[in-house]
């Protein structure tokens, strides 16, 4: 096969990756982009879009079955709802199908050469690809690497059989009966949730002392107060032990020492993610690392000359936003203009019952950074708007400095968040003072008034609390 | 109502201005009789102004460091009446808007103080019109603090400046570290506006040493003393051609006399420095060269020689230099002239010194004591024709011939009018100086 030559390689077509090579090519750099599975990556085909659209299906299931039982108080009564997952599966790879075939069309409307197969790198400016087709050699003078990360896997608790990855807990056929989810970071509640409302009886099992230990205790309270409305057991400064395969059940070792099983058809290992960094060549090339990941600098830059790294392989937080923006960073970078990462903020947010957001500061990062700070907190059982969706449950909070009101963090709790998190990073971006936000109009009546009524509160004055 | 307007009043002396130095009131005080309203400087004193009449200050005629003539009006007075109060706040209305600003501007600078509204209230309507105060000092009418250049409030150490993503870009690609731009937006902000007032400034410092840029000039008035020591020192350097001679002396017997009589100190006696004996060794010197303690009129081209030693001691002063004069010092004896340059340089520090006191000198000794560096190069106190300066004393070693001695030595850095001292009898005055201090016995000798 005749070796391709190009200026910009990029080794994987997740959020990072694809980002990358459509903006180089948008540039008019000479760009191939390689991808050994479907082009989207994890966020794409097994993480953010599917796990959203299971959890839809999982609310609306859920408000069908409070529709039948006569709980719901909206009037609304029906019989017997089922749900077919094979079909819910379905109706989420359609979604998936189209998004894939979204980014194929873009990277080749951008110009993008897209090769299917693995990569493995040779030296640092040649890749060899195992297509369908026999290796195919590619020549680049920039590569990027954007390979990603995958679950952890326990080594007493293996991958296989009723031991499941996030990834098979978004393709079964079937509502397991009895669910063991491993590990209570976001992505074991936000699917073990889902799990609960289409169904299971879920146990989470957390080793730390609460779940969702990256996040204060008041932003997690609501959730944690909704897994128990949903029958959700949550284990907290538990262990997990091993399988019981011949009983179905999850071997579990209480804080307190004691051994004890729990039903578990399925058992879902959410402990986290690692890097890839194995099995395409890193030996060859010997890049400093980070820890596990890839070390790069403020440019995206690994130790050597001409190779980036970019996403999940360079460590926390593993967000595709944050892929994203270094990928096109890196793609101008490439045709010369000049970039650096200057970000105030990256939001993350948590797709729980009721979701999660933050971004930039919480009150405890804000106070050790030396600083007098002030908070102000907004509960949506004051907001009108999330009286009517049954989502009082929840806050805003804006975390600003003392002495020159300048927004340093806000998180809120509630239903329909996530989409605030625009406007808080937005916020943050453009470096805005209290009184910004406070002065900024605010649609009645929307969720978002909320954030106009913390600001008002930390400056002193809110109107409706 | 009545207008009481404060004329400068004659200083005496024939002057015929006087420089203004200090306000002590401004527009709308309420001062009562005999309240100092200000000060004004004539050649070296400063004279307040009492106001003779109780009433409202409506208008100041001089700014500081304005040259007033005298008789010239400076201040206006409205001698208070309730009545003329009273019918201004209703007729003013606190609350009414008023269409016309014109009499808010007049506040300050009014020409018809008949117009002025009672300065109580300007305060009142500025902030009755003035946002919550939560939104700190950006107003509507404040100019001073939305202007282009006004640097922003200093950043912490190590805090990432604040900037919204398309500055952030725009300096990116200009090359700019935002890090040295100094943010005029809300909390120090940096705006466009900053980063293309960055891009005027023109070439940048490397960044990351820690060290910021600072911008912008103080302006600082040459007003009052130092006005006048700026004139003096010029008409000095432009009209003297100056000589100046440093010579090594060896102070150690005068400063063995010098602990000897500060040992036996009697209570009615000053402790004794070095400058006295300096200035009775100048009287011993002065006695044989006359030519030295002179005044050369230049202008009319007479050489004045005096037959009386006044010695300025050039002193340091919290507004400047200022030169008081030991008069007569041919008629004082050591302790005389430590006792009078003590209590003058006392009064000269004070500001209580008399205008006869601060002038009138011949000659003239500088001295800056341990800060008397090893040489100097004084300037001669017009016009006058010698100055003495005095530099440091220190243990030196010195040879004597066999062997190196420990000796405490002292320089002498004195310069002379060179149109009418020629160098040799500089260097013989100097000569006589030190024969004088290296054996005091000499300075005491009679005849």
């Amino acid at each position: 096969m005749k070796d391709i030559v190009c200026k910009l390689l990029v080794i994987g077509a997740g959020p990072g990756g694809y980002v990358c090579a459509i903006r180089a090519g948008q540039l008019g750099v000479d760009t191939v982009i390689v991808e050994k599975a479907r082009a989207g990556g994890t966020c794409l085909t097994i993480g953010c879009i599917p796990s959203k659209a299971l959890i839809h299906a999982a609310d609306e299931f859920l408000k069908a079955r409070h529709f039948a039982d006569g709980t719901d108080p909206l009037g609304i009564s029906l019989a017997s709802p089922a749900i077919d997952l094979k079909k819910t599966v379905a109706w989420k790879d359609r979604i998936v199908g189209r998004l894939t075939m979204g980014v194929s069309g873009l990277l080749k409307k951008a110009g993008v050469k897209t090769v299917q197969g693995t990569a493995r790198f040779r030296d640092g400016k040649t890749v060899v690809v195992e297509t369908e087709t026999g290796e195919q050699i590619i020549r680049a003078e920039t590569i990027v690497i954007a390979t990603g990360s995958a679950p952890v896997e326990l080594p007493f608790l293996p991958f296989g059989g009723p031991v499941i990855s996030s990834t098979e807990a978004l393709s079964l056929p079937t509502v397991p009966e009895t669910l063991a989810v491993v590990g209570g970071g976001y992505i074991g509640l936000e699917l073990g949730t889902a799990f609960a409302k289409l169904g299971s009886k879920v146990t989470v099992v957390e080793a730390m002392p609460r779940v969702l230990p990256q996040w204060d205790a008041e932003l997690t309270r609501p959730v944690v107060k909704r897994l128990e409305a949903l029958g959700v057991t949550v284990l907290a400064g538990t262990k997990a032990r091993g399988l019981v395969a011949s009983a179905g059940a999850l071997a579990i070792e209480r804080a307190n020492g004691t051994e004890e099983r729990i039903d578990a058809e399925k058992v879902l290992v959410t402990v986290g993610r690692r890097p890839v960094v194995e099995d395409w060549g890193l030996e060859e090339i010997d890049l400093d690392r980070d820890g596990r990941f890839i070390r790069i600098d403020d440019q995206c830059r690994t130790s050597m000359r001409g190779i980036y790294a970019i996403g999940d392989v360079t460590g926390e937080p593993m967000l595709a936003h944050r892929a994203m923006a270094q990928g096109e960073m890196v793609a101008e970078i490439v045709a010369g203009k000049t970039r650096g990462w200057d970000k105030r903020a990256i939001p993350a947010v948590c797709f729980t019952d009721p979701e999660i957001v933050s971004v930039g500061l919480s009150p405890d990062e804000a106070r050790k950074s030396g600083r007098e700070i002030r908070i102000g907190q907004f509960p949506f059982t004051a907001s009108g708007r999330a009286m009517t969706v049954r989502g009082e449950d929840g806050f805003v909070r804006v975390v600003a400095r003392a002495d020159d009101n300048v927004v340093l963090g806000i998180q809120a709790v509630g239903t329909g968040v996530s989409e605030l998190s625009s406007a808080f990073s937005l916020a943050i971006e453009m470096g805005a003072r209290l009184e910004d936000i406070s002065g900024t109009i605010h649609a009645h009546p929307t969720m978002s008034e909320g954030f106009a009524e913390a600001a008002l509160k930390a400056l002193g004055h809110a109107i409706h609390i | 109502m009545a207008e009481h307007v404060i004329k400068l009043p004659d200083v005496g002396e024939g002057i015929a201005e006087a420089e203004l130095v200090e306000w002590s009131v401004k527009v709308g005080d309420i001062v009562r009789e005999d309240a100092v309203l200000g000060a004004v400087m004539t050649d070296k004193a400063t004279v307040e102004i009492p106001s003779p009449v109780e009433g409202k200050v409506t208008w100041l005629g001089a700014e500081i460091g304005d040259t007033v003539a005298i008789g010239s009006p400076i201040v206006k007075i409205e001698v208070a009446g309730e009545g003329v109060f009273a019918e201004r706040a209703e007729s003013g209305g606190l609350e009414t808007p008023t269409p016309d600003p014109s009499p808010q501007g007049g506040g300050e600078l009014g020409s018809s103080p008949t117009a002025e509204i009672p300065a109580q209230m300007a305060p009142k309507r500025a902030d009755s019109g003035s946002p919550s105060p939560l939104w700190g000092g950006v107003r509507g009418g404040g100019s001073g603090s939305t202007a282009p250049f006004s640097p922003g409030p200093p950043r912490p150490e190590g805090e990432r400046p604040l900037a919204s993503p398309a500055v952030r870009l725009r300096a990116k690609e200009a090359g700019i570290d935002l890090r040295q731009v100094a943010g005029t937006g809300p909390a120090g902000r940096i705006t466009h506006e900053d980063v293309d007032a960055f891009l005027a400034r023109g070439p940048q410092v490397p960044a990351g040493t820690g060290l910021r840029r600072r911008e912008g000039v103080e302006q600082v008035k040459v007003v009052g003393l130092r006005r006048k020591i700026a004139e003096k020192m010029a008409l000095a350097k432009s009209r003297i051609a100056h000589i100046t001679y440093v010579e090594e002396i060896d102070v150690t017997a005068v400063e063995d006399l010098r602990a000897k009589l500060n040992g036996e100190k009697k209570p009615d006696r000053p402790k004794v420095t070095l400058l006295p004996f300096l200035m009775r060794a100048m009287v011993k010197a002065l006695g044989e060269q006359p030519a030295m303690n002179a005044t050369f009129d230049d202008e009319a081209g007479v050489i004045n020689r005096h037959a009386a030693i006044h010695i300025g001691i050039a002193t340091q002063t919290p507004s400047g230099l200022v030169v008081p004069v030991v008069r007569h010092a041919e008629a004082r004896d050591l302790f005389d002239c430590a006792t009078e340059m003590l209590r003058l340089a006392e009064a000269a520090r004070n500001g209580t010194a008399t205008r006869e006191e601060m002038g009138g000198s011949t000659i003239t000794i500088t001295s800056l004591g341990a800060m008397g560096g090893v040489s100097t190069t004084p300037v001669v106190n017009y016009p006058e024709v010698a100055i003495v300066g005095v530099n440091k004393m220190m243990v030196r070693p010195v040879w004597d011939g066999s062997q190196f001695i420990p000796r405490k030595m002292m320089n002498l850095s004195s310069s002379f009018d060179h149109r009418v001292i020629d160098g040799w009898d500089a260097a013989v005055f100097v000569q006589r100086l030190k024969t004088l201090l290296e054996t005091p016995a000499l300075i005491f000798l009679e005849g």
